[in-house]
């Protein structure tokens, strides 16, 4: 049962869950395509709440809403409202919860999402909070595999550049251990994924600093993005981050069917000359957070 | 033997006596029970002692006696801590302390970043991932902290 549940963090959905909103999500893609319509969510108010900006995701959640037929207020500038004059993120969901009925935050503090999941009655979707969770993004980078493989498990996914930092791409890498993939981690040696990652993994995943090595044995690419800030020498970062470019020539050793994802925005992790191939995954990708949402917003809400 | 050695410290008539704590752990054990300078009540402290397990702290509090969440806080700085409730000379009542499954309310997070430190209505809390060595991670950033950070952090 999904109906006002709050979708916080990644670990708290099971297979089955992860199963019944993909399962939504698919019957979601001619209605968020604008080919099929509906009004499932009509009279329902969606509050989204960004402390601060992240256009694409809230867009992304604003045209779900839309496409189901709901409506949206909320606010991508929290200097014009009273949180700036000091008021708790508490009070302030305490009254955003009286005026809509579910809400979507995204807060620079971690744990934020939590603390509003406590305070609001109606269900709340995390779309980011700091370093922390962004479980929308882990569900879609999930979807887009699972929509291209069938299945999750077996697929040999390889995470790659800085896997340091990213939180996001610490939640993938738990739930694809968790649906059985097997992860190839791919980065400089100063941003390898943390041990107390590793450790929660089901598997023991290959690590390396070589892209070459397991180029061949690849199925999913999921590129991050290596920060210039990262780095004390800007020579050493051109260096390492040009290590880990994808290109048409080096995909052209890689397997047939395998595709090639990032979050996006992408700076030159991928080059340009890669868009056209068949391989490349990542607009299709950004497209999937629409259905994804769409099937959380209606399942929580409970109208499927 | 060990009784003789533990009796090298002063003996008390009502009060508690916090046996088995890890060495060097003793001062920090009256640090969260706040005692320090003048509480009116003698407190003896042995650091450093032999056992039968290595060595140990010990700590004697007279006409002291502990709430529920001081013996959970006493957990988490000294895990193998045993209490005993000592009157008219003789123990009562003794207990090994146990770190609680959820910790709500005595630890403060590391992270500077995390929503608890934010000055928003919450209490902080935690749950346990491993008790040896002590592992616990924060309800709301879901950060892990060790042993060593929580005992920097009991509020
Ligand atoms: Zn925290």
């Amino acid at each position: 049962m999904f109906k006002g549940r709050d979708i916080v963090s990644i670990k708290e959905l099971s297979r089955e869950d992860i199963e019944r909103i993909f399962e939504v999500a698919e019957d979601m893609i001619p209605i968020a395509k604008g080919e099929k319509k509906t009004d499932i969510l009509r009279g329902y108010v969606l509050a989204t709440l960004f402390f601060e900006p992240s256009t694409r995701t809230r867009l992304s959640f604003e045209t779900a809403m839309q496409r189901l037929g709901g409506s949206v207020i909320g606010f991508s500038n929290p200097k014009a409202t009273s949180i700036s004059k000091g008021e708790t993120l508490a009070d302030t969901i305490r009254i955003v919860d009286l005026y809509s009925d579910v809400i979507v935050i995204r807060h620079p503090f971690e744990g934020s999402a939590r603390l509003a999941a406590e305070f609001a009655e109606h269900p709340v979707i995390n779309a980011g909070d700091g370093a922390g969770q962004h479980p929308t993004q882990t569900l879609l980078d999930l979807f887009t595999m699972a929509r291209e493989f069938g299945d999750i498990s077996g697929l040999n996914v390889a995470l790659i550049g800085d896997l340091k930092y990213g939180r996001t791409v610490h939640s993938l890498a738990y739930i694809l251990s968790k649906l059985g993939a097997n992860l190839y981690l791919v980065s400089p040696p100063l941003l390898r994924m943390p041990k107390h990652i590793i450790r929660e993994l089901n598997k023991k995943p290959v690590e390396t600093d070589k892209l070459e090595d397991i180029l061949g044995e690849i199925d999913v690419f999921y590129v991050t993005r290596i920060q210039k800030e990262r780095f004390p020498d800007p020579t050493e970062y051109r260096k390492v981050a040009g290590s880990y470019r994808i290109t048409a020539k080096l995909l052209s050793s890689a397997k047939k069917n395998a595709i090639v994802m990032h979050p996006l925005p992408r700076v030159d992790e991928i080059s340009s000359d890669v868009d056209p191939l068949p391989h490349a995954r990542y607009f299709q990708q950004a497209f999937n957070g629409v259905p994804v949402r769409m099937a959380l917003l209606a399942l929580v809400l409970g109208v499927v | 033997m060990e009784e003789e050695k533990t009796l090298k410290v002063q003996k008390i008539k009502n009060g508690i006596v916090i046996d088995h704590i890890p060495c060097g752990r003793a001062l920090k054990v009256l640090k969260i029970l706040n005692i320090e300078g003048d509480i009116g009540s003698a407190v003896s402290i042995a650091m450093h002692v032999r056992s039968r397990y290595g060595w140990k702290d010990i700590v004697k509090i007279e006409d002291r006696f502990l709430e529920e969440k001081e013996l959970d806080k006493i957990a988490l700085v000294a895990p193998t801590a045993t209490v005993n409730i000592i009157k008219d000379y003789k123990v009562v009542k003794k207990h090994r302390v146990e770190v609680p499954d959820r910790i709500v309310g005595i630890v403060r997070c590391t992270n500077p970043r995390c929503i608890t430190n934010q000055n928003e209505p919450l209490t902080p809390e935690f749950y346990v991932i491993s008790r040896d060595p002590l592992i616990i991670k924060c309800k709301y950033c879901e950060r892990d902290m060790e042993s060593d950070e929580i005992v920097e952090n009991i509020i």
